[in-house]
Parts: structure tokens; C-alpha cells; sequence
């Protein structure tokens, strides 16, 4: 049995609103993979909680008339990986999100979570900040648009008030299209492991694939929270398709981090990653778009 | 807390149950329907022992609350058995590969394996690997459990 003080199973967004209105000290849960494990810990026992995870009209992936990509916080990591808009026009989140814990995590647990939960670690955290995902933002008094950029305050806490729920995550066309991505987690096993530091770079090279029109880079686990490299993304810019690109990158990217040491690695040997792994998600996504080294 | 109504399909039979909103599906499975081949072994979504399928897809059923089973397909390894209790052919070639020690992964890995079995396309072992990746066993060492579902997997699309 879980320890709930008091559980809540509203039945439409209005009514989960305004039981987030009247509760503001209610936690939302959602596949409650992260919520459910604390409250076994007895880190989280005795909330009162509003699940929203019956709210069918929270999941889902569509395309909205301007080319945005519109993806319902409630969709699960595999219906993420096996969404067909996803898998043609943002392939790399489907990939990242693809080696979020086993397939039974992947199965329950959902994207709005993982990026609420405000965990430097989220899988799938490096590409939604490379792709300059807006997040919608819910609450009785209306809809508010805030950039994920702007989301994360430290580790563990976003900008969500207490009587928020996020509604939406939106990927601008002019953000992904014709760009190219790599996600690489750097874990200590290949499933049930979380980020040792993860890295999603995507690019968009001129027609003839030989410059660097835009490059985009972000991390995971290189800073507090999950954060974009924006001194290797300017540097990048223009940038010629050869070797020394990896180097641009990756000489750049060390300037944006601050990375922590923990019980799964010191900080010397993440920034050892940070560095590795920018030149080589930079290669892949590169030589994905065409381009040729 | 008051208990709460829930109806849905479980091993292919609807059912009607009065369960505590707090209770885990797992609990409900072991306590109010016997189903003892769902597993409490970590309680917190690391082992998969107490994997079931629902709506066709695996869920950890000791991270998933119970209510949320409301209007859902349920399926755990009791369901695999025919009408007369004979076992199911990915049970039979757990038996015959050695893939069984203890057993008490087992249920949670013949769950994990039935959308390996089931798919249309083949899975190369390292994609049964990556499939069974949310299971823990401590005694078989894993090769002759991924020997018996790519077994199963065969001898399914042979009989196509
Ligand atoms: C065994 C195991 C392995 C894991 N491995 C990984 C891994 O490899 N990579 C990884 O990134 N994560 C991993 N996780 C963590 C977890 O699965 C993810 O963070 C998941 O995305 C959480 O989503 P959820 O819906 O299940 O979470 P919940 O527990 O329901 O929610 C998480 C947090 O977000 C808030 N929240 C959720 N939805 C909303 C919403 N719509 N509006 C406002 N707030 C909301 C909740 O209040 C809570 O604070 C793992 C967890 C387990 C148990
Ligand atoms: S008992 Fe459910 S995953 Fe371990
Ligand atoms: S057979 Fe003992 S845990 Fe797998």
C-alpha cells in the first residue's frame, strides 16, 4: 500500500486544475516513477497526490498547422520512440528516450515527468533544450508559455507553480527541420543506469553539406541542471566540415559546464566525458546530415 | 480510505473488484486474486519480477497503482495456460533450456519475453537482451533464458 495522506483521480485537465488550485501543496502524479519510489522511501510517505495519468487527453504527439511538433506530457518514453512524427522529424529524442531505464520504465514512465522532476540526468532533458522546446504551462487562471530554457532553477526544482501543471511541450518547426541529432549516454551499464552524462548535439549543414549552418549541443549531468552549450553552438557557426570541427566544439563546450563530482564519477573524469562526447556526437550527427570528414 | 470500484479484464475474463486507491497492482494481483506468479521482489521498479502486460505492453505492476488498472486488459502468467492448465510453449522452452533455477525471475521474464514472441518481425539476441533488460536474475547467468525465448521466437514463425 502507498502511503498517500490523499489521492485525487480527476477526470478532465479543468478538474485536475482545480484541484491543483484547492491543494497547492498536492504533488501531480503522472507514471509515478519517480513519485511512487520516494513515497516507498518514505522520502515523499503521506502527500496527498492528483494522478492524472487516466488523462488520455494528456498524451498523444501531433503536428499543429504551423509545422510546431506538439507532444502531450503524458506520452510514455516508448510511445515517444515508436511515434511516427517523431521518428521522422526529431529521430534523436525517439533514440534518447529509448535508453531511459528498461522497457518496463519505458513503458510507464512519461516525458512531462522527466523533464518536471527537474533531474539533470533526464534523458531526455539534452535534446528538448537543443531543440528549443516551449513548454505549456496550465493552471486556472489560464495558459502560460514559458521557453524549457527558462524552466530548470536548480537541480530538483522548476518554474512551475504550486497550482501548475504542465499541459504541452512544443518543438518550433524552424528548430528541427532539416537538422540532424546524436544522443549519447555515457552510463556504467547499458540499461537500468542512469546518465553518467548524457550529450545531444543536432545540426543543419548548407545544401552543399560542407559548412555548419546551426549547431546545437546540450548535456546532461555537466551542471546542476541540464543545460545548452551556447559558447561551442556560436563557435560552431559557420563553421567548415573537417576535422578541426570536433575540436571547435569540444574546446568550446568545456567553457559551459560545471560539472559535479558524485559516488558514479569525479568531476575530472566528467569533464574528460563532456569533452568525448561533444566530438563525438558532433562526428554522428554531422555525418548523419550528409556531411563527410 | 474507502475503497473504490475498478472493472477490467484480467487472463482474459472481466472482473469487477473493490480495491484501496493506495494498494499497487501487484498487491491486488497477489491479494485479492491469488495470482502468486507476480512477484514482490525490490518493490520499486528495479527487477521486473512483478511484470505483467497490459494492453499488451510490460509494466512493472508494483509501480503501477491499481485503479490506474481500471478499463485495462490485464495479463499475467496464470493467462498463458490453456482451459485445461497446460503450459505454454515459452514456459515449456524455460523448462528445456535450463532457463529456470530458482524460478523466482521467471514469471517476470516470460511476461518481458511475449512481445518478443509475439512480434511478427525477428529479434537478433541482442535485441532480447535489450527487451529483457528490465529483469533481474541472480542464479542463470541470462544466456539460456535468451536461449529459450529466441527458441519460442523461432518455432512461432516456423509454425506461420
Ligand atoms: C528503475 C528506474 C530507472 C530509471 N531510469 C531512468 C533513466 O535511465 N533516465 C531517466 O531520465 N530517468 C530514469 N528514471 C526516472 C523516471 O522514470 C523518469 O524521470 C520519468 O520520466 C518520470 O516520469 P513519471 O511520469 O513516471 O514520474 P512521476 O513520478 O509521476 O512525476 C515526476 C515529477 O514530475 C512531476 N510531474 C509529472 N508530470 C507533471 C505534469 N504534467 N505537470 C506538472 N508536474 C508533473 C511530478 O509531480 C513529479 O515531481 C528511472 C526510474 C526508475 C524507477
Ligand atoms: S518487484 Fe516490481 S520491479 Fe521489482
Ligand atoms: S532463476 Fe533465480 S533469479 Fe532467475
Amino acid at each position: 500500500m502507498y502511503d498517500f495522506e490523499k489521492i485525487y483521480q480527476p477526470k478532465t485537465i479543468e478538474q485536475a486544475l482545480k484541484l491543483k488550485a484547492e491543494h497547492p501543496e498536492a504533488l501531480i502524479l503522472a507514471g509515478g516513477s519517480d513519485i511512487l519510489i520516494k513515497t516507498r522511501s518514505g522520502k515523499l510517505a503521506g502527500s496527498t497526490v492528483i494522478s492524472i495519468y487516466g488523462l488520455d487527453e494528456l498524451r498523444g504527439v501531433c503536428i499543429e498547422d504551423d509545422g510546431t511538433i506538439l507532444i502531450r506530457p503524458l506520452t510514455s518514453f516508448s510511445h515517444i520512440t515508436a511515434n511516427p512524427i517523431i521518428a521522422k522529424y526529431i529521430p534523436v529524442l525517439g533514440e534518447a528516450v529509448d535508453q531511459v531505464g528498461g522497457p518496463q520504465i519505458r513503458n510507464i514512465g512519461t516525458i512531462g515527468g522527466n523533464i518536471c522532476n527537474g533531474v539533470t540526468s533526464a534523458d531526455s532533458a539534452s535534446t528538448l533544450k537543443a531543440y528549443d522546446a516551449v513548454l505549456e504551462i496550465a493552471s486556472v487562471d489560464g495558459i502560460r508559455i514559458l521557453p524549457y530554457a527558462e524552466f530548470n532553477l536548480g537541480p530538483g526544482k522548476v518554474d512551475l507553480h504550486p497550482n501548475e501543471i504542465l499541459t504541452g511541450i512544443r518543438i518550433p518547426k524552424d528548430s528541427y527541420e532539416n537538422t540532424y541529432g546524436q544522443y549519447i549516454k555515457y552510463s556504467q551499464r547499458n540499461a537500468m543506469d542512469i546518465a553518467t552524462l548524457g550529450c545531444s548535439v543536432n545540426v543543419r549543414l548548407s545544401a552543399d553539406c560542407k559548412t555548419v549552418e546551426r549547431l546545437r549541443i546540450a548535456f546532461g549531468v555537466a551542471a546542476p541542471t541540464p543545460i545548452r552549450a551556447l559558447s561551442a553552438e556560436k563557435a560552431a557557426t559557420g563553421a567548415q566540415v573537417n576535422e578541426s570541427l570536433m575540436e571547435t566544439v569540444a574546446s568550446n563546450a568545456i567553457l559551459d559546464v560545471n560539472p559535479r563530482t558524485s559516488w558514479r564519477a569525479s568531476k575530472e573524469f566528467r569533464m574528460q566525458l563532456i569533452s568525448e562526447l561533444s566530438r563525438r556526437a558532433t562526428r554522428a550527427a554531422v555525418e548523419k546530415a550528409g556531411g563527410k570528414f | 480510505m474507502d475503497k473504490q470500484k475498478i472493472t477490467f479484464t484480467l487472463n482474459h475474463e472481466k472482473r469487477e473488484e473493490y480495491i484501496d486507491p493506495r494498494a499497487s497492482l501487484s498487491e491486488v494481483l497477489r491479494g485479492e486474486f491469488s495470482l502468486t506468479s507476480v512477484k514482490h521482489g525490490c518493490n520499486v521498479g528495479e527487477c521486473g519480477a512483478c511484470t505483467v502486460l497490459i494492453d499488451g505492453e510490460t509494466f512493472n505492476s508494483c509501480i503501477y497503482l491499481a485503479i490506474w488498472a481500471d478499463g485495462k486488459d490485464v495479463l499475467t502468467l496464470e493467462g498463458l495456460s490453456d482451459v485445461n492448465g497446460n503450459i505454454s510453449d515459452i514456459q515449456q522452452a524455460f523448462i528445456d533450456e535450463g532457463a529456470i533455477q530458482c524460478g523466482f525471475c521467471t514469471p517476470g521474464f516470460i511476461m518481458s519475453s511475449l512481445p518478443i514472441i509475439e512480434s511478427p518481425r525477428t529479434f537478433t539476441r541482442d535485441e532480447i537482451r535489450k527487451q529483457i533488460s528490465g529483469n533481474f536474475c541472480r542464479c542463470t547467468g541470462y544466456e539460456t533464458i535468451v536461449n529459450a525465448i529466441e527458441k519460442t521466437a523461432n518455432s512461432r514463425h516456423k509454425a506461420k
